[in-house]
């Protein structure tokens, strides 16, 4: 019998039940109102008062409402089925509800209940098994989808029976295993989970040191992130985040990519609805479509949702991990969900911390941060979560709690820079402030000269180091004049500019240009480091401005050029013409 | 509103604040509207049998035993055909002598739009303005605010936009709006001969502040009959949308909620998305464009209000007095219309996205020419070519007062460039060159 309880009072969607059972944190609850069951989480407890934010619109509701309490947390439903789908913040399928506009109490199944699916065990009868062990797969979109063990179930287990290779929908009993009690359990191909919680079925959490290939060279390049490393990109409005992070979700060399539009705008969505289908993954060859999935809750959308669409975005990468898969996790935008927060924070009148956000932010974004990840399974198998958040700073200050406190727990820093995107520097990735702290760990060392070369990381370090001597000049000759410096710092100032155009600098919406393989990124670095090498002689300032200008322009011809095509050659071609001209001896 | 038989009167009021009053009552819903001795409130909240009511005019001379009458419905707005035409206040009373039009009557501020039946946006909005129509190019269910200082003459953009936008309806939404501009777009209106295709939402600076947060969402249920029932294209007019921000902060401030940045609620981000995100297109060919207005204070776009609007909407549009022709001018550094890669090049001739950028770019040319020429140093011969060429751009293409096709944009631009520049000097791709350079003028 589920627990009850009654409406008593409601402010916005902050609702008051008077319940005379035991009831737990975060447990979930439905209001019945106009006969629509509105979903809500309970976020506090007084006495026999218990707090709830409902995820939906409260209008009409009144008090003496009847409340039923669910006995569980808020959790989602974790099967094969799950690729592609166009999911709400709470894991509700948006193209199986009805009508236009989204009905206040409708919720809908995720996964597909008749669809059959073509199961070959991997693990006999006999085996001990434990939580996320694998014991069978399916074809998902032609990615192996594992059936493990449901993470809910602790202790250790015997394999009694598994269900031989042929056809079974989600719902029928694929195995049976016993517990310690000699007692039987079923095992189908769904499973649930509570999303707050971090999924712990692996047996090691190492540091991460393999490079994610995303093909955006200012990362790939200059502030590589790795295979579950974490990363975020703060900007004003318009600077950017949203295009980079599609970007990089359609190049990135990963088995599965979430994407969750956190509080933004629905076109962005409809945009990936009405492109991905179609795109192609540039390392399989196959729709991008497949192996994504979008998380929505837009900033029309339900706000007290908008907390749960990243937990929920979360889950079900982790939930991929576990079957040993490279996913790749992107939020846009976090602050949303910081604003989410406080909005609940305030309701609740809490004492509120800086710029009004809750006390608890910082422990709450770390927390979030820290399920992201490089596994070693209890398998020996690996898997990873690479999660990139963007941050949207108010008045794009920087010196904002949501950007301070990520800072702190993420590795890699994409700040972008208003100026920069003025000037139509795309991406504007200010390349001096930004970092990847991977560059500093021993292992990416020997990973990336391994994959690359020796010298690599040297490359990387002189490239940083000249873009921020070109920057000390130009604010230099914006003081003093072109005349005012020597010739010499005009000569530096240019080589800064020409690794800025060519290297830095990449058209998102270009086919070419948009994605650079890292062996092409190697050779525009070599080319790059070459000139930034070499002598050249010059009359006055003009003929050096001159000049680089001639020597960006080959470059950028060359990355819109299809890699050591004809028309590459060509450029290459009357690029070391130039330089040839100009060496000085 | 007459009070009907059944209902109940209630006439002890317990606590009256600034912009609220509460009182004992049972069986009342959230967000349900009331009478408080004939002024409109609305529920707030509920603890028990205590409800707190906002009253939409204020609560100055409110007795404790004012008569409040429950109204059992959230705010609404019968909507129909008869609905054209027609000027309305913010609680859609008429207010230019007609009668109460008849039609479906439906809560405003409903439930948004599932974002798997929309349709990714692809129709072209022309204005003439070449301003907006070559470098900020609109599509059809875009949101867009124009971003400009009091003074600046952005209700008469936007009359013109409206009326030279070939839409199906237009609906204006005017909040905290002057007497003198209210009657300005009724004139500009009535005398284009465009009455029967407006409809108007309004609320003066004289009447009560906190009516304005009806007006968005009154004139967007207007907007979602037309274009759903009706798949109309309809062109939503908001100004000034920092009016409306204004009223938010004076609600919650009264009812103690923790002021955020800049005095503004800490859902000031949600409220206006909610208003903007009404922005669509539907895949049966109806949409919804709303152009909306922010003013500024001080130029200053960190303030709340702008800022919170740049993260929602797809780009924006800035006024700017250029000095140097004397004319107000769409300011083609700072403005953007996201979804213009949507449409030109596409819907507009082959040469638009290229002619565009060189042309701002070589107007960011002259710009910089213009602080070395203040800072001291000496111009080239390039730089003073670049001044010149930035005067006729401004007074030619950039100003408000332009009325030409997109092909007369493209074209004038060509003979601007030809004249003051070199084909190499212009960065423009080679097949394009050889197919629109002007030789001879
Ligand atoms: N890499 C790029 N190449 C070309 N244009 C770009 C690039 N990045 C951004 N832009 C331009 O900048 C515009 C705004 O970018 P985007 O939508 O990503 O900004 P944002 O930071 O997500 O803004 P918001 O915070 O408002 O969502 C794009 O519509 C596009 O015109
Ligand atoms: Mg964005």
């Amino acid at each position: 019998m589920a627990t009850k309880g009654t409406v008593k009072g409601i402010i916005s969607n902050l609702v008051i039940v008077g319940v005379d059972e035991p009831i737990s944190q975060n447990e979930i609850c439905y209001i019945t109102t106009n006969e629509t069951r509105l979903m809500a989480e309970v976020i506090k407890i007084i006495g026999k008062e218990v707090y709830v934010q409902v995820f939906e619109s409260t209008r009409g509701l009144k008090v003496g409402a009847e409340v039923e309490f669910a006995g569980h947390m808020l959790e989602v439903v974790l099967g094969p089925g799950l690729l592609s789908r166009n999911l709400d913040g709470l894991q509700n399928d948006l193209d199986k509800m009805e009508g236009v506009f989204l009905k206040r109490g409708q919720y809908t199944y995720p996964l597909d209940e008749e669809t059959l699916w073509e199961f070959v065990p991997l693990a006999k009868e006999g085996d001990t098994v434990t939580a996320g062990d694998w014991l069978g797969q399916v074809d998902e979109n032609f990615q192996p989808h594992k059936i493990m063990v449901p993470f809910k179930m602790t202790g250790s287990y015997t394999l009694k029976s598994i269900a031989p290779a042929g056809r079974y929908t989600v719902n029928e009993t694929i195995a049976v295993v016993t517990d310690e009690e000699n007692a039987e359990l079923p095992i189908t191909m769904v499973q649930r989970w509570p999303v707050k919680k971090s999924v712990m079925a692996y047996r090691e959490k190492p540091r991460p040191f393999k490079l994610l290939e995303t093909g955006v060279r200012v990362i790939d390049t200059a502030n590589p992130i790795v295979e579950g490393g974490t990363g975020f990109i703060p900007g004003a409005f318009g600077t950017g985040k949203t295009v980079l992070q599609h970007a990089i979700s359609k190049q990135a060399e990963a088995d599965i990519v979430v994407m969750a539009a956190c509080g933004e705008r629905a076109n962005e969505v409809v945009e990936i609805f009405t492109e991905f289908p179609h795109l192609v993954d540039p390392h399989t060859g196959r729709k991008l479509m497949e192996r994504t999935i979008i998380i929505a809750n837009t900033s029309n959308m339900p706000v007290a949702a908008r907390e749960a669409s990243v937990y929920t975005a979360m889950t079900i990468s982790e939930y991929y991990r576990s079957m040993g898969l490279k996913v790749l996790l992107m939020a846009d935008s976090t602050s949303r969900w910081a604003q989410a927060l406080r909005e609940q924070s305030n309701r609740l009148e809490e004492l509120p911390g800086p710029d009004a956000f809750p006390m608890d932010l910082s422990a709450i974004i770390s927390n979030f941060y820290g399920r992201a990840g490089y596994v070693i399974l209890n398998n020996n198998q690996t898997g990873s979560i690479t999660f990139i958040g963007t941050v949207s700073p108010a008045g794009g200050n920087l010196k904002e709690p949501v950007t301070e406190n990520t800072k702190k727990v993420a590795r890699c820093f994409y700040a972008l820079e208003q100026e920069r995107a003025d000037k139509k520097r795309y991406p504007a990735v200010n390349p001096i402030d930004s970092y990847s702290k991977y560059l500093e760990y021993p292992e990416f060392e020997k990973y990336i000269s391994k994959l690359i070369s020796e010298d690599w990381i040297d490359h990387v370090n002189e490239i940083k180091t000249r873009m921020q001597r070109g920057k000390e000049i130009s604010e230099q000759i914006n003081i003093l004049g072109d005349d005012g410096v020597p010739l010499d710092y005009h000569i530096t100032f240019w080589k800064s500019e020409l690794i800025d155009f060519v290297l830095l600098q990449q058209d998102a919406f270009d086919d070419v240009d948009s994605v650079t393989p890292i062996e092409r990124q190697k050779n525009i670095m070599d080319n790059i480091i070459h000139l930034c090498r070499m002598e050249f002689k010059f009359a006055n300032f003009t003929e050096v401005m001159d000049y680089f200008k001639k020597i960006i322009n080959l470059m950028k011809q060359m990355n819109y050029a299809v890699f050591q095509s004809e028309e590459y050659h060509g450029y290459e071609k009357q690029l070391n013409m130039l330089v040839n001209e100009r060496k000085s001896a | 509103m007459a009070t009907k038989a059944f209902q109940k009167i209630y006439t002890q009021i317990t606590q009256i604040t600034k912009a609220t009053c509460s009182l004992k009552a049972r069986e009342v819903g959230y967000d349900e509207l009331a009478t408080v001795n004939g002024r409109l409130a609305q529920v707030v909240k509920i603890i028990g049998e205590n409800i707190t009511l906002q009253v939409f005019s204020g609560t100055e001379g409110i007795p404790t035993n004012a008569e409040v009458v429950f109204l059992g419905k959230a705010p609404t707005l019968k909507v129909g055909d008869q609905l054209a035409g027609r000027f309305f206040n913010a609680l859609g009373k008429p207010i230019d002598g007609g009668p109460v039009p008849e039609g479906k009557e439906v809560e405003i501020g409903g439930p948004s739009v599932n974002p798997v039946r929309r349709k990714q946006p692809s129709e072209l909005i022309a204005t003439g303005i070449a301003g907006i129509d070559l470098n900020n190019t609109l599509v059809s269910g875009q949101k867009i605010p124009f971003f400009a200082d009091p003074d600046q003459p952005y209700n008469v953009v936007m009359a013109n936009v409206a009326l030279r936008a070939k839409t199906d309806k237009i609906i204006l939404g005017g909040m905290g709006l002057a007497n003198d501009d209210y009657l300005y777009f009724k004139n500009v209106f009535s005398n284009a001969g465009a009455l029967d295709r407006i409809v108007s939402f309004v609320n003066t600076a004289e009447n009560p502040p906190v009516e304005r947060l009806l007006i968005p969402d009154m004139a967007l249920t207007a907007a979602e009959y037309f274009a759903v029932e009706k798949n109309e294209k309809v062109l939503v007019l908001l100004t000034d949308m920092s009016s409306y921000a204004d009223a938010l902060s004076i609600v919650s401030n009264r009812m103690d909620q923790i002021p955020s940045k800049d005095s503004m609620p800490g859902s000031l981000y949600s409220d206006l998305a909610k208003i903007y995100e009404k922005a669509v297109q539907f895949p049966s060919g109806g949409s919804i464009t709303i152009i909306a207005v922010t003013t500024l204070s001080g130029g200053d776009i960190t303030h709340a209000v702008p800022d919170n609007t740049g993260y929602i909407t797809e780009g924006q549009l800035y006024l700017r007095r250029d000095s140097d022709v004397g004319k107000v001018i769409i300011d083609p550094f700072r403005s953007l219309s996201r979804l213009k890669q949507l449409v030109i090049g596409k819907k507009t001739r082959e040469d638009h996205p290229q002619v565009m950028n060189a042309a701002v770019r070589l107007y960011a040319d002259a710009a910089n020419a213009k602080t070395k020429q203040e800072n001291g140093f000496d111009l080239t011969h390039y730089d003073e070519r670049a001044l010149a060429f930035a005067k006729d751009y401004s007074r030619h293409i950039l100003a408000i007062d332009v009325n030409i096709d997109t092909t007369e944009m493209l074209d004038k631009t060509w003979n601007l460039l030809s004249t003051h520049f070199r084909p190499e000097e212009v960065n423009i791709k080679h097949t394009l060159i050889e197919k629109y350079w002007k030789e001879d003028e």
